[in-house]
């Protein structure tokens, strides 16, 4: 009977936690989870946060993170179970036979050394290579990944290439020693959409040409169908379903599987501006402190009440910039910001408290949104104590009609943010918004730090309020599915200008201009073989490279 | 949250608790009067003097409770001028920023490179030495160390999204430092509290041994040093009962500060 290279059964791994006010104790994360791995093949890892994707992930190199262990089951590598490896087999393991590929490429690399001394320190370490025969491999990756001059790029170091381009140098660094297995952790998910094709493909063709196995762990379902030849759908440690690409995106059997392939299908009717806008930007111009750079240049926007405008663009496009000269933190160099009949003091300590008041933002991370020792009750107590004076009773009751309203009910007016899961702490900062009685909501990018299913929730629960409230949203964000599930008008940036801006309709159908064109097309579908599709027809290289 | 407490904990809080109860109550703990002569000069350690008798045959161990009033009495005022002066002048230069912030951190800089031991001195030398101005030039020299280290927080905090958001919403200064910033920074100031404590009661003990801290009669630990110095070339160990108490209350107030330091960055779980 032939085995598969990599054979793990029934693995189960635990974790010691440290709940605040209670004893230590110890608790299983991952229950009993088997599959094989063949070479050549690419398994994707897919779940929310918490599914234990990544733990499952380390432990085909028998590691376990911050104080996590390997309980039981069997993780054959290479014909071997390596939970019973010796420490110095080990070694020869991790980095030699299997390698890591992180999310993070700007926190991996060492930012004092050059990267072509990184990228083979592994393969010279465990003696595969000597130093000349490493360097040349190393060059031979940076070509088959795509980078721009192979021969010298190794001698930037780490600050000197972009995001993307440092993504692939880590995927270099994996496979320079001719690893048998190499585990990609989300090594997509810190890029922006454009660049994300790019590094996808290159992977993607890295892993064919080279024969290794491959586990591809991410979030995203429609990234792992462009990569992977297998699926296992986790949850909570515990497997839901496992099988081929082609079964689990086209006819998966879990329910779960089913939302999770079906997320993103909001439907939202556009609406015509009616009344005058809330909102008019005329004119902006800005840079920051210091800098000879407009950041923004000429953009002119108008957001209509009881309506979102979706502000789309890469990072560095500017988007987050015009939330500042909005809400008054930047003032503009040029043009003024006309709100609700009246112009806005560009600084925003001379603004008036009503102005102040109805406008108001919700923050990308919920978590740095929220005084993490003030409570629920105080966070949302606060600005109906401060501009509307209420006290005691009063306060109270309208505090739990706000926690209502965002669908959190009794019982969380006294848990402080920790004692919050991610979603629910950005409903908190959604209620904080509300209880200001504001006539415009700034949202900077408020889901891209949430998980698929959980964003999707807040999505619908914006929408809903908007109806409910009449409230206006500006909705920043660089992720096309969000906007076409909430936008009633667009306006695409680049590089601090708007090149598009019009209804929905207008800016999703065509004639495209190109860089609209190569952000739409870059938004990964739930659909196989759209990668080589889109890399086939793009007419435009993306900012990242 | 009490029951969870380390038995190391445990002990420091009890050795430090002692000594403060003994520092308050000297007037009914100490057998005998702060400076009455009792005996013969340095009598050893009998039923009557626990600990002997000093250099001019006052009760010793009355001296040291007396001392220990002294001392700790000063080293915690000065603690706390140190604290309220540091951290607020810490908090607005971390909050204000600008020109507002290079003036405060240069005047502190300047202050810091001046050895704040020789710094007391001559200013000690220039004005009378009583027991408020003590607490004042203590106070004020330690009040350095203390504004760079809220400073630091502070500014990490003033940064975060919640800050923001508050500014946002129209908050006055004094909401962002008391209600935002104080809550956050509270864990590295209150672990840091215990440190600085216990360089007051050094401080103050130096002061004394060099003659230009507590005055006599008054007892306190760094003078009852001074004063029985002489003895140890003798072989009497009064000058070292002083240090072992400064040693213990040292060692002790840390077991608590490292406590304190410890659950509250635990509790800040995988945020940190």
């Amino acid at each position: 009977m032939s085995e598969a290279f990599v054979r793990v059964r029934d693995l189960k791994i635990g974790a010691t936690v440290y709940p605040p006010g209670e004893k230590p104790h110890d608790i299983e994360i991952v229950h009993g989870v088997s599959f094989d791995l063949e070479k050549g093949k690419v398994l994707g890892l897919i779940g929310e946060s918490g599914a234990g994707k990544s733990t499952i992930g380390l432990a085909s190199m028998a590691y376990g993170r911050g104080g996590v262990e390997l309980t039981g089951g069997e993780v054959w590598v290479n014909g071997r179970d390596i939970l019973q490896s010796s420490k110095g087999d080990l070694r020869a393991l991790r980095g030699g036979e299997v390698t890591y590929v992180s999310q993070s490429a700007a926190a991996s690399f060492n930012p004092a050394k050059q990267i072509l001394e990184q990228v083979t320190e592994a393969a010279i370490r465990h003696g595969k290579f000597t130093k000349a025969e490493a360097e040349a491999r190393a060059i031979v990756l940076f070509e088959k990944l795509g980078l721009p001059d192979p021969q010298n790029i190794g001698k930037r170091y780490p600050h000197q290439v972009s995001g993307g381009q440092l993504q692939r140098c880590m995927t270099a660094l994996a496979l320079c020693p001719e690893p048998d297995l190499v585990v990609f952790d989300e090594p997509t998910t810190a890029l922006d959409v454009t660049t994300q094709i790019d590094v996808l493909m290159a992977i993607k063709e890295a892993i064919r040409d080279t024969g290794v196995a491959a586990l591809y762990i991410t979030h995203d379902l429609a990234v792992v169908a462009q990569v992977s030849d297998d699926i296992m759908v986790l949850k909570m440690g515990d497997m839901v379903e496992y099988g081929s690409v082609d079964q689990i995106i086209n006819a998966p059997k879990e329910d779960y599987t089913r939302a999770l392939v079906s997320v993103r299908s909001i439907e939202h009717e556009e609406k015509q501006p009616t009344r005058e806008p809330v909102l008019i930007c005329e004119n902006i111009t800005a840079r920051y402190k210091g800098t000879k750079f407009d950041v923004l240049k000429d953009v002119n926007v108008e957001v209509h009440p009881g309506q979102t405008l979706a502000v789309v663009g890469e990072s560095g496009s500017g988007k987050s910039t015009l939330a500042r000269v909005i809400t008054g933190l930047l003032p503009q160099r040029e043009g003024r910001v006309h709100f609700a009949g009246r112009d806005l003091n560009p600084v925003m300590r001379t603004r008036p408290r009503d102005d102040l008041r109805e406008l108001q933002m919700i923050y990308q991370m919920a978590d740095t949104a929220m005084n993490p020792r003030q409570t629920v009750g105080t966070i949302i107590g606060r600005p109906l104590e401060f501009y509307f004076g209420l006290r005691g009773a009063e306060k109270q009751k309208r505090i739990q009609e706000l926690l209502d309203e965002i669908e959190l009910g009794k019982g969380f007016q006294d848990r402080y943010p920790a004692e919050l899961s991610g979603g629910q702490k950005q409903r908190v900062c959604i209620a904080r918004a509300l209880a200001a009685k504001p006539k415009l909501i700034i949202c900077d990018e408020v889901t891209s730090a949430l998980d698929p299913l959980v964003a999707d929730g807040i999505l619908k629960l914006l929408l809903d309020l908007q109806k409910i409230e009449d409230v206006a949203y500006l909705f920043i964000t660089h992720d096309l599915a969000t906007v076409r599930a909430i936008a009633d008008s667009i306006a695409v940036m680049y590089q601090g200008e708007v090149v598009r801006y019009g209804t929905k309709t207008e800016v999703l159908s065509p004639p495209f201009d190109d860089y609209t064109d190569l952000l739409l097309s870059s938004v990964p579908e739930m659909k196989l073989g759209w990668l080589e599709e889109v890399i086939a027809n793009r007419k435009m290289e993306s900012a990242g490279n | 949250m009490i029951k969870n407490i380390p038995f190391s904990a445990l002990i420091g809080l009890i050795i430090t608790g002692a000594y403060f109860f003994v520092a308050i109550f000297a007037g009914f703990v100490a057998p005998y009067g702060m400076a009455e002569v009792v005996g013969d000069v340095w009598e050893p350690a009998s039923a009557a003097h626990l600990l002997g008798t000093d250099n001019i045959g006052r009760d010793l161990l009355t001296r040291m409770i007396y001392g220990g009033q002294t001392t700790i009495f000063i080293a915690t005022a000065g603690t706390i001028l140190s604290f309220v002066t540091g951290s607020t002048l810490g908090f607005l230069a971390a909050v204000l920023g600008g020109w507002a912030d290079q003036l405060l951190s240069r005047l502190v800089d300047l202050l810091m490179a001046i050895p704040s031991l020789i710094l007391a001195l001559v200013i000690l030398a220039m004005v009378p030495v009583t027991v408020p101005v003590l607490i004042l030039v203590m106070g004020l020299l330690d009040a350095t160390r203390v504004f760079r280290l809220a400073r630091s927080v502070a500014v990490d905090i003033n940064v975060m999204d919640y800050v923001e958001a508050a500014s946002l919403r129209g908050e006055g200064r004094m909401w962002v430092i008391f209600r935002e910033i104080l809550p956050n920074a509270l864990s590295p100031l209150v672990a840091e509290l215990g440190l600085r404590f216990i360089f007051m009661v050094l401080f103050i003990s130096t002061l004394s041994f060099l003659g230009l801290g507590v005055q006599p009669p008054l007892a306190d630990w760094g003078g009852i040093v001074k004063e029985n110095k002489d003895g140890i070339i003798y072989g009497i160990g009064a000058a070292l009962y002083p240090a072992i108490a400064i040693a213990t209350l040292a060692i002790s107030v840390n077991l608590v500060a490292d406590w304190v330091l410890n659950r509250t960055t635990s509790l800040k779980g995988g945020r940190g």
